[in-house]
């Protein structure tokens, strides 16, 4: 009898709990984000409030949209340390053509994607044709760039831009900031490009197995280079959005930005080893490190401590999510 | 049961993956001083059991005796600590170490006061260990200049040098030549005779009936029976794994060879790899391709597929030269390639059942950019049912799929292709007999239906029983043409070792 009721309990047990890990392997990140907004608003109540929260929006959308640019690199097996530098250039670029108050907008700004774009495509050629580590190709981008940018500004700030300009990182559309909107809609469009087209099956497939997906007769280059421009992209994208937001080009703008960019990746369960991630995870990744920043600084905790807090929960928010196979 | 000492014993175990189950209340007891064969089609569950008995995974329930006393493993040290050693269907050496650092791998031998590593000691010991089994690798090489018979000397080596009483061996001749397997069965009855006790898993019964003293079965999961090997026999043993009568292995070849000729080449050369080879398919053709290993034969296919770059001759498909410049090039041409290595060069593991199968055909799955994912549903549903692939979900990671299932979703993958000409290396490696007679009717249904397919194979029953014709390499070049009905094991050998004897 005894042992009757026993056995029916295990496999009770059996049932749920390979269900409940999973649940919790595969949102955990969304559970870690939760316990911290949880725990700095209970220790500061100025955090839950509206004008805080759009603040917050704010400051993340930089670095969310440039850590989705990073995942798609990132889930080839590859990086992108060019990103800050690239956002830097095509501001003071956009800026430049902003200026004064009858300049042609569209023109700015399809001049800092552009450049984006182009930085992004030559990581993705050396890359892909010339098969140059990752790591070393655009870490020659990220100085080449920065140099262009100091080069192009003559290291000096570029301000007075156009009014109707500086909506675009001040401006709001139903209440909520143009930025965020901006964010909202780059993910979705990322979103369906990495979930429901060729090119998205195409980059986890490279990123997971190369040569199978050579075999397969994939163009592995081309799928390369694809993730490379859209991280240039996004990062022209960025570098606009920053412009808009400070009113002005600045040539040291995205400094280490590359590494936020990242460190949302990883929190939010892409791996580097490649072929594994998901893009939504990097958006609670971005979130994550936004709330920690935001947090910090509205406790008052010394921008030194600020940093020690920061590699921490970095390091912790990975070390819970490992449990994913 | 038995008399004899038991060395190691499983009693229930069951072990459940996300909710599914892969084993049910399974049991093997393995006696001192034997080799104890594992049985079962793809999927059975005899690599899980395993694992769990070298420590990888922790069973859901049952419970693990060694000479008697319980024992509980949380990791493959443990095992290794109980005298259990592994040597896994998927071999994982570092290859940019030495032979003599692999094997001592996380016990190297140190000088005992600054604890630096001793090398002299380590490639004596290693040199001394190779001597006592009677091989002759070279201690101080890279393990990424071996064969890939030699690394799994190598790992068996290793095993023993644990001093292991049980040694499980999981499918361990799937890539050895013929005297290769010799070697390995000599070192086996070595270790027999020292009283260690072999776990065999095989899907090659000639090999079973020649090495096991116990057979083991395993059906879906579930323990079916444990048999001395010879009280059992050939068809028994596939009854009682299948489930039910298999009398047939090779279907009726149908006459589905036409004049036309589907592929032919002729006169070509890759240095290092063949010289001047040339031969004709026929639509709905089968052509075994088979000579020893490194006979040239996946160098020929990989050349057809663009791989491996041509000095000279030419391809033609039905009489049309072609320039192949790489797989992409080969698939539009109607060309399939089912690699020999399945997962190096055919699945991405990372990535779903689904996924995997549709991969080289997306083309018909998107309407403009996007994907049309019901289709794709429908259409890889269907393949999973018609190739009779054994996943509790087609979004499974193809990395948990048994390695027969592995096999399938290659073949699933290239059938979506819709090729004319499917070269297949060895199509068959790792699967079981059921599955494999599956794969052989295909094979011939696909004949009927106008394919032509090059087989290449190690496996002499096969390429036997399913060629029209076959070719015969030796060291990069055609020895000799056959027809199945003149041709023998024997003659196929000799045309095989041709160029060997003859220079
Ligand atoms: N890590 C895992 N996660 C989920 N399912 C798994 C995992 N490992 C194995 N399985 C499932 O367990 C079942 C048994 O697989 P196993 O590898 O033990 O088969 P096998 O008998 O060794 O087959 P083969 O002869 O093809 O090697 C399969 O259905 C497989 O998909
Ligand atoms: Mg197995």
């Amino acid at each position: 009898m005894n042992s009757h009721v026993s056995t029916n309990n295990t496999q009770l047990i059996k049932k749920r709990s390979p269900k409940f890990g999973h649940l919790l392997s595969e949102y955990g990140i969304l559970l870690a984000l939760t316990a911290l907004v949880i725990v700095i608003t209970i220790l500061s109540p100025n955090f839950l409030t509206t004008s805080n929260m759009l603040n917050l929006f704010k400051q993340v959308s930089i670095n969310a949209i440039l850590a989705i640019g990073m995942t798609f690199v990132v889930l080839t097996k590859g990086i992108d340390l060019s990103v800050g530098s690239i956002l830097a250039f095509s501001g003071i670029v956009t800026a430049s053509l902003v200026t004064g108050n009858d300049t042609n907008l569209f023109l700015g700004i399809a001049a800092g994607l552009g450049t984006g774009l182009v930085l992004g495509l030559v990581n993705g050629l050396v890359v892909a044709k010339w098969k140059v580590a990752p790591f070393i190709v655009t870490l020659g981008v990220m100085s080449i760039a920065r140099g262009l940018t100091y080069i192009y500004s003559n290291g000096r700030p570029i301000s007075g831009l156009s009014n109707s300009f500086l909506v675009i990182g001040t401006g709001g559309f139903l209440g909520i900031p143009i930025s965020v909107w901006i964010v909202l809609i780059v993910f979705g469009f990322c979103s369906v490009l990495l979930y429901r087209t060729k090119l998205g099956r195409h980059i986890y497939a490279v990123g997971g197995n190369e040569n199978a997906a050579k075999t397969s007769g994939l163009n592995v280059d081309r799928t390369l280079m694809s993730v490379y421009c859209i991280s240039g992209l996004l990062a022209g994208l960025a570098g606009v959005l920053l412009t808009s937001r400070v009113s002005s080009g600045l040539p040291q703008a995205g400094m280490s930005y590359e590494l936020d960019a990242i460190a949302a990746v990883v929190i939010g369960g892409t791996s580097l080893a490649g072929g594994r991630g998901r893009l939504w995870g990097t958006l609670v990744g971005a979130l994550i490190i936004g709330v920690l920043n935001n947090g910090l600084d509205l406790l008052a905790v010394s921008s030194y401590w600020q940093q020690v807090v920061k590699g921490t929960i970095i390091i912790i928010a990975v070390l819970v999510d490992r449990k994913r196979v | 049961m038995y008399d004899q000492q038991l060395l190691v014993e499983m009693k229930g175990i069951s072990k459940v993956f996300n909710g599914v189950k892969a084993l049910r209340n399974v049991s093997l007891k393995i006696r001192k001083g034997t080799v104890h064969a594992l049985m079962g089609e793809n999927g059975a569950g005899k690599s899980t059991a395993m694992k769990i008995l070298s420590g990888i995974h922790k069973p859901t329930e049952g419970s693990i005796l060694v000479e008697g006393k319980e024992i509980f493993l949380d990791n493959p040290k443990m095992a290794l600590d109980n005298g259990i050693a592994m040597i896994h269907q998927e071999l994982s050496p570092i290859f940019e170490m030495t032979v003599a650092e692999n094997i001592f791998l996380g016990r190297e031998p140190i000088y005992p006061k600054i604890h630096l590593v001793n090398y002299p000691k380590m490639y004596k010991d290693t040199k001394k260990m190779f001597e006592n089994l009677g091989l002759s690798i070279d201690p101080k090489q890279r393990m990424k200049e071996l064969s890939v018979s030699e690394i799994q000397m190598v790992e068996i080596v290793k095993a023993v040098s644990y001093d292991s009483k049980v040694i499980i061996m999981d499918e361990p001749t799937s890539s050895l030549a013929d005297k290769e397997v010799e070697q390995l069965f000599s070192i086996i009855n070595r270790l027999k005779k020292e009283g260690k006790g072999i776990i065999y898993i095989s899907h090659k019964m000639d090999e079973i009936f020649q090495i096991a003293d116990d057979i083991t079965i395993f059906r879906d999961g579930e323990y079916i029976s444990t048999n001395l090997a010879k009280t059992l026999d050939h068809d028994s043993l596939i009854k009682q794994m299948v489930g039910r009568e298999l009398t047939d292995i090779f279907p009726e070849r149908s006459k589905s060879v036409k004049d036309q000729i589907a592929l032919s080449v002729e006169g070509i050369t890759a240095k290092g790899y063949f010289q001047n080879v040339s031969f004709q398919l026929r639509e709905g053709e089968i052509l075994g391709l088979t000579g020893l290993m490194g006979a040239g034969r996946t160098e020929i296919a990989k050349a057809i597929f663009g791989m491996i770059p041509l000095e000279s001759g030419t391809i033609k498909l039905k009489n049309k030269e072609v320039k192949i410049k790489g797989p992409k090039d080969a698939i539009k041409h109607g060309i399939a390639f089912v690699t020999e290595d399945r997962k190096e060069e055919g699945l991405v593991l990372p990535m779903s059942v689904k996924q995997n199968i549709t991969i080289s055909s997306l083309h018909k799955f998107t309407s403009g950019p996007m994907m049309k994912r019901d289709l794709e549903t429908q259409v890889v549903d269907d393949m999973i049912k018609k190739l009779k692939i054994k996943t509790y979900s087609r979004n499974q990671l193809v990395e948990t799929l048994s390695g027969g299932n592995q096999q399938k979703i290659v073949l699933a993958k290239w059938l979506l292709t819709d090729p004319k000409v499917l070269i297949l290396d060895e199509p068959t490696r790792g699967i079981d007999i059921g599955a494999k007679t599956e794969i052989y009717k295909l094979m011939d249904q696909l004949t009927k239906e106008g394919y032509s397919i090059i087989m290449i194979s190690s496996e002499m029953p096969e390429v036997l029983g399913m060629s029209d014709r076959i070719i015969v390499l030796s060291e990069g070049k055609v020895t000799g043409t056959l027809r199945p009905k003149e041709a023998t094991q024997e003659k196929i050998l000799s045309l095989a070792t041709a160029n060997k004897m003859g220079v």
